[in-house]
């Protein structure tokens, strides 16, 4: 019975981390501007990430691999801190250099 | 080399070792102690504590109510989380949306935070949570680039994150 909810439990967290990849990946070719591009991926892909892993978390953890799981808690939470200082770090490297961002009612870009 | 300095190589090198234990799980295994392993480990921690023992992250002398801010810090994150998972949803929504309601553009405030650490954290969250991303940091000045209005708003307005961050580091 439990064996069922664990598989359960990592497919739900496994697709929703997928749904959040691809929409990381829809907005990165929707947006107008490279700042708005950066949003939708820097934000969608660490929760979609962090979704995956989490579900590989839940499959080791019931199958009997303790050192899997401590690994993968400490990929989450560097990624937690990496992922957006990667961003931000983008971010701030395309304003001093001077690309403008983009307003309503423009072209794209 | 004073005692201050022996500590903290010594505290250094433990944390380094036990952390390099268990992710290489020589420890638990079925095939007994893998030597290699043990023996690596003890140079891999040593060259790593000879670079960075200087740098302390926690007795650095200069922080005071270190354990407060550490218990307050712990009930901070489950709401950081939450946020995230807002925040997501809510550029998934924007995303998808056939219309695209998107009005980015670039803000300008001040905190009142003073420390490192507790600008730091205002500045990942920022970037952690809905529709904002931090620019630039200059002093107490933040710019952030904000993809709709109620986000700018959230930050602008309501000042709910710096309420929090400013709540966990004691500095209003």
């Amino acid at each position: 019975m439990i064996e069922t909810v664990v598989d359960v439990l990592t497919t739900a967290f496994l697709i929703f981390g997928a749904f959040f990849m691809v929409t990381g990946a829809i907005g990165l070719l929707r947006f107008p501007d490279f700042y708005t591009r950066l949003h939708a991926t820097g934000k969608c892909d660490t929760l979609g990430e962090v979704a995956i892993l989490f579900g590989c978390m839940i499959y080791s953890a019931y199958h009997g691999m303790p050192f899997v799981v401590f690994k993968l808690l400490c990929i989450i939470l560097f990624f937690f801190i990496a992922n957006p200082t990667g961003t931000h770090a983008i971010m701030k490297a395309a304003y001093k250099t001077g690309v403008k961002p983009w307003r309503v009612g423009e072209e794209r870009r | 080399m004073n005692r201050k300095d022996f500590l903290s190589v010594v505290v250094t090198f433990l944390i380094m070792y036990v952390f390099w234990l268990l992710l290489s799980a020589c420890i638990g295994s079925h095939h007994g102690i893998d030597y290699i392993r043990v023996v690596g480990g003890l140079i891999c921690a040593g060259i790593v504590t000879a670079f960075s023992h200087k740098h302390r992250l926690l007795f650095t002398g200069k922080e005071e109510k270190v354990l407060t801010k550490a218990y307050r810090f712990i009930f901070y994150v489950p709401w950081l989380l939450w946020q995230i998972i807002l925040a997501n949803f809510d550029v998934a929504y924007r995303v998808l949306h056939p219309k695209m309601p998107i009005n980015p553009r670039i803000i300008e405030f001040d905190t009142t935070l003073r420390g490192d650490i507790s600008r730091t954290t205002l500045a990942n969250s920022i970037t952690l949570t809905p529709g904002t991303i931090t620019i630039e940091v200059k002093g107490s000045r933040f710019w952030v680039h904000a993809i709709a209005d109620k986000a700018a708003e959230a930050l602008l307005v309501d000042k709910t994150m710096q309420m929090k961050v400013a709540y966990v580091f004691m500095e209003f």
